[in-house]
């Protein structure tokens, strides 16, 4: 063996043990500042991990880009839904006057809205973009409550870390974190473009995340919990989306 | 470097360790990508241009392939099996594999004089001279010169510094231009390619010319000697007695 590879070895050895300690040291950190997705675990962790970790240290604060209301998309599409149970039938022969919205947890006072509750607090909009995981996407003008004025209203404790919400509809729900639960463009929404929002886009209540993907904009919202653990909420991989094989975190 | 005894006074060092590693790393990078890009492309092959599309929309282009979803018209009765999810979880994986290795490659080659040394244009390789004379030489299957035995010709050199500094850049600046989140904070990334829907066929086409690569690269190394130029790519050597062949 001659000396240059020796040196090489030695280095090779010093960069991997260097390595070794930063992921070692780094876990714990990244865990402490909220950067390890509830579905870090398996083969696809490592880049879920990387992309939610970067995303979250790189755009917390930042806004889902806004769109002139000429942009609005003439045509949206909305995708296929599964038949209607009959829960959700009965509420909308009623005109969805007892669509109610229960909110629990660890709250300091768990609250069932109503409809009109929601309709009463501050009113926000955007006309911001859905893109779905399959590739298409439309401009539409989204517009109801701020998802943060609900939990403050429900006095949200500090310790949350996932705020999970949950459809009428059987085995749909998702999770989002606290930055993206208390961010102000992710509204629980009522109404859409110029009219109530239509069933077959999520009416009488979707919550938008319009800085994820469409997926996490679970449609007929009923519940939401918070929570400082993914544990006990399904298989505790952060929503239905990995138990279906898709990532927790949908802003990619 | 002096050579060693153990090895033949002909042998070539083709290819650094940097080279080897991040060239092989890369390679899988990109199967990965590829296969879990065609599993992703499949649930919606419609292509627009624009910020937004949907089957409600004319689309640019088609690929003239069943969808694996019910919901887009296709024109064939059957749809394809899905495999969204588990692809995309792999295709983010295999990106970040990939812009990884291009982090590790692209500062190491500017530090170590890689790219000015083996992919950019020499000294008298700035007309077109050289380029036509290659060429020709191609088209006549002639045997290269032997100064080509330790360092790219100038259509090689064209071929590899586009899918390096133009190519890869593009298809990873695309990619991320897909992703709202990253959108959100970066917005200049997607509104300078013309929308969500324009970066989303430009990631494709992008695709496209790197696979146009891939093959004629795996061609043009099959039909000038696999056998030596895997050696080369693997151990970083190539006895010179093989180089023509």
């Amino acid at each position: 063996m001659n000396p240059i590879s020796r040196r090489k070895l030695i280095t090779g050895g010093l960069v991997t043990a260097a390595g070794v300690a930063g992921v070692a040291a780094g876990v714990p950190l990244a865990k402490k500042y909220g950067l390890i997705p509830p579905d870090c675990r398996g083969v696809y962790g490592p880049g879920e991990t990387l992309t939610y970790g970067v995303q979250r240290l790189l755009t917390t604060n930042a806004m889902a880009r806004t769109f002139p209301r000429e942009m609005i998309s003439k045509v949206p599409f909305a995708n296929e839904i599964a038949p209607p149970s009959d829960a959700f039938k009965k509420l909308e022969a009623g005109g969805f006057a007892e669509w109610k919205l229960a909110v629990n947890g660890i709250v300091a006072r768990p609250t069932v809205f109503s409809l009109s509750d929601l309709k009463r607090m501050p009113v926000h909009s955007h006309i911001t973009e859905v893109s779905c995981e399959e590739g298409w996407s439309y401009i539409a003008e989204w517009i109801g409550t701020p998802l943060h004025g609900v939990l403050r209203e429900a006095g949200v404790l500090p310790q949350a870390r996932y705020i999970v919400y949950r459809s009428i509809e059987k085995d749909w729900w998702e999770s989002v974190d606290m930055a993206d639960a208390m961010h102000p463009q992710t509204l629980l929404t009522y109404a859409m473009n110029d009219g109530e929002l239509p069933v077959k886009f999520g009416g009488p209540l979707r919550l938008r995340v319009p800085r994820q993907l469409g997926y996490k904009s679970v449609k007929f919202v009923v519940g939401l919990t918070a929570t400082d653990s993914m544990k006990g909420f399904g298989k505790g991989l952060g929503s239905a989306s990995p138990e279906a094989g898709y990532a927790w975190y949908a802003g990619i | 470097m002096p050579a060693t005894a153990s090895l033949p006074q002909t042998t070539i060092r083709r290819h650094t360790t940097l080279v080897r590693v991040t060239h092989w790393l890369t390679f899988v990078c990109f199967v990965a990508l590829l296969v879990t890009g065609l599993a992703i492309v499949v649930s919606h092959p419609r292509f627009y241009w624009g910020e937004t599309g949907n089957v409600n929309m004319q689309p640019a282009f088609v690929i003239p392939i069943p969808a694996s979803r019910a919901t887009v018209p296709t024109g064939y009765n059957y749809v394809m099996p899905d495999h969204n999810g588990a692809g995309r979880y792999l295709h983010f994986e295999a990106a970040w594999g990939l812009v990884l290795t291009a982090l590790v490659y692209g500062i190491a080659g500017i530090w170590t004089g890689h790219f000015r040394k083996n992919l950019l244009a020499g000294r008298g390789e700035w007309s077109w001279r050289p380029y036509w004379k290659r060429t020709a030489q191609y088209l006549r299957m002639s045997r290269p010169d032997t100064d080509e035995a330790g360092a790219y010709n100038v259509l090689q050199k064209a071929a590899y510094a586009g899918t390096v500094f133009v190519l890869f850049p593009a298809v990873i600046w695309t990619g991320l231009a897909l992703s709202p989140g990253f959108n959100a904070a970066f917005p200049f990334f997607v509104n300078v390619l013309g929308g969500r829907q324009s970066a989303r066929t430009l990631h494709f086409l992008v695709t496209i010319a790197l696979v146009i690569f891939f093959v004629v690269h795996v061609v043009m190394v099959a039909v000038s000697g696999f056998r030596s130029r895997m050696r080369g790519m693997i151990t970083g050597r190539v006895g010179d007695e093989e180089e023509g062949a």
